[in-house]
């Protein structure tokens, strides 16, 4: 059950490229000698600090961002049997966001950083336990989604209720800007907060590779073929939650990537669910990082969130892709 | 040596049953056509017989463990879903992650269960055609391949041959007797009568949820029953290949 050895030799040859394009761009201007030396020898205290302290977790946490919600979405659309599905569709980035926000809102951030990724996190949990309580560990792939939609829409106005209620515009302009998405200014704390929810969620996730192949045949199909439909459930909803929201908790609201890199990468697979799950891992890393250094090389002094430019390329490149495959879609 | 007993199986929607105390045992070496009219329960009897409905009564299948029951019995629903753009080989070769180790890839074994599918149902040159471009009928003939693939000792295959073309029902019937000749056991759900009679070696009659006769084809296909179950005539004529049944008009 795995994909041609080309593309994942490809994808992973991009994926490395675009890490170290990654690492040597940057505001500080040092040279690729300098910042080679400094990330290896340690050589130079400031390179260094730059790149050992910055650099190198932006780029480890695009990865681990992208691998995340690429994962999540081939999980998400494999599950549905639905190519529009995406991550975000069972509330989960929207809760998430919602603890964030709060976190942001009553000022703990000020206190402890840490309060930030683990609000978020929690804002996830609240999430999974209420679609579970919502939808049952039984029934329909609908119900699972409406629930989604429930608990998302719940999230989305508490949030504006918070955004509302804000005591001064800097505070609202700072919930604003976090939720835009980003990857600026993050350390290796915020690397070890999301790794270990991002590792479960992975692990969970890629373990529903078989499931997800038979599950092509329909739900009565796949269950007599031994898949147990409350076991993917849980699997699926834990795995999303747990890494999706670890992505959401570092580096705000990122769309799109879950939605268009399993659609891109499903003709190379040939559409086969388990292949490309580990695939869309692969393509959201790449997606996320090639993003991440878009971001620095366009507007290098105005801070441009990478939530907007992905939702900026992404939306268009979707309308074409959609334009160009819209006789194959049935 | 049974493969499938089912004892007083009841099927409830809300208070109206839809499958009504069945009783059915089906030993290898069968090939069982399930008749009725549309809403007789046929479907709901094959879900339930899986544990795919909620029951009351036994079913030895429903009792199984579900990787036990994916290597003793092969479903084939009665819509044809295929949600991806998949090669036909790759379709079939589902029917072997019963059998797959957990992580294991395909074995020699299962690489044989998978052409020799492929060959039953003359699919040898849809081997790299996309399953979702072909037509229904053709995705019918994919499916069945699957199913086939499962290499279980007994087949539940619902409306199979519905929308197939005159030469692929019949070359689908031969290849269910095939299987039971093979001492595999079939059941299978059909409307057409007349390829009922000739290629089953059993008929199971069923109206509003209950079994109404249970025996050879022409035992069952009487004018009495016909005329009571369906609200059709039917024709019976001897012929040098067998009993034909034609029916004829509706009552």
């Amino acid at each position: 059950m795995t994909a041609p050895k080309p593309l994942a030799l490809v994808l992973i040859l991009l994926c490395v490229v675009l890490f170290g394009l990654s690492i040597l761009v940057g505001p500080a201007g040092l040279s690729m000698g300098d910042t080679l030396r400094a990330l290896f020898l340690g050589q130079g205290e400031a390179a260094t600090l730059v790149m050992r302290e910055i650099r190198l977790p932006r780029a480890i946490l695009a990865v681990l961002v992208g691998a995340s919600l690429g994962l999540a979405g081939a999980a998400m659309q494999g599950y549905l049997r639905n190519p529009l599905a995406e991550p975000g569709l069972i509330g989960v980035s929207g809760s998430a966001a919602l603890g964030a926000v709060i976190a942001l809102q009553t000022g703990l951030v000020a206190a402890w950083w840490l309060a930030l990724p683990l609000a978020a996190l929690a804002g996830a949990l609240v999430a999974v336990l209420l679609i579970l309580l919502l939808a049952g560990p039984r029934g329909s792939s609908l119900t699972l989604i409406l629930a989604g939609i429930a608990v998302s829409a719940l999230a989305g106005a508490m949030t504006t209720l918070v955004l509302n209620l804000s005591p001064n515009p800097f505070a609202a302009s700072e919930v604003v800007f976090w939720m835009m998405g980003s990857l600026s200014d993050r350390s290796f704390d915020h690397v070890l907060v999301a790794l270990p929810f991002m590792l479960i969620g992975w692990v969970l996730m890629l373990s529903l590779g078989r499931a997800l192949d038979v599950l092509t045949l329909g739900e009565d199909a796949a269950v007599t073929m031994g898949v147990s439909s409350i076991r993917t459930r849980m699997f699926l909803v834990l795995g999303i939650a747990s890494s999706v929201g670890a992505a959401t908790a570092v580096a705000g609201a990122i769309g799109f990537v879950g939605l268009v890199v399993p659609h891109v990468l499903r003709p190379f697979v040939g559409a086969r669910p388990s292949a490309l799950l580990w695939a869309s891992a692969l393509g959201g890393a790449i997606m996320v990082l090639a993003a991440d250094l878009a971001v620095r090389l366009i507007l290098p002094d105005r801070d441009l969130k990478l939530g907007v430019l992905m939702a900026i390329i992404g939306a268009p490149f979707f309308l074409h892709l959609i334009y160009k495959t819209r006789g194959e879609i049935r | 040596m049974t493969l499938l007993a089912i004892e007083k199986l009841t099927v409830l929607r809300g208070e109206c049953p839809v499958v009504d105390h069945v009783d059915l045992s089906v030993g290898p070496g069968e090939c069982v056509g399930l008749i009725g009219p549309n809403g007789a329960g046929k479907t709901t009897l094959m879900r339930a017989a899986l544990g795919l409905e909620r029951f009351k009564g036994r079913s030895s299948l429903a009792d199984m463990s579900a990787p036990d029951r994916a290597r003793a019995a092969a479903f084939l629903p009665q819509s044809r879903q295929i949600a991806w753009p998949v090669d036909v080989e790759t379709l079939v070769s589902l029917g072997r992650v019963p059998h797959l180790p957990r992580g294991g890839a395909l074995s020699t074994a299962d690489r044989d269960a998978i052409e020799q599918a492929l060959d039953r149902l003359g699919l040898d040159g849809f081997r790299q055609r996309i399953a979702t471009q072909l037509s229904g009928g053709e995705q019918g003939r994919v499916l069945i391949a699957r199913a086939l693939a499962q290499q279980t000792p007994l087949l539940l295959a619902d409306e199979p041959i519905a929308g197939l073309d005159p030469a692929q029902q019949i070359a689908t019937m031969q290849v269910f007797a095939q299987l039971a000749h093979e001492g595999r056991a079939v059941v299978v759900s059909l409307h057409d009568l007349g390829l009922a009679a000739r290629h089953c070696t059993r008929l199971v009659l069923m109206h509003q949820g209950r079994v109404v006769a249970d025996g050879q084809p022409e035992e069952v296909l009487t004018p009495d029953l016909v005329a009571q179950v369906f609200g059709v005539s039917i024709w019976r004529q001897d012929s040098p290949m067998g009993p034909v049944f034609q029916p004829m008009d509706v009552l």
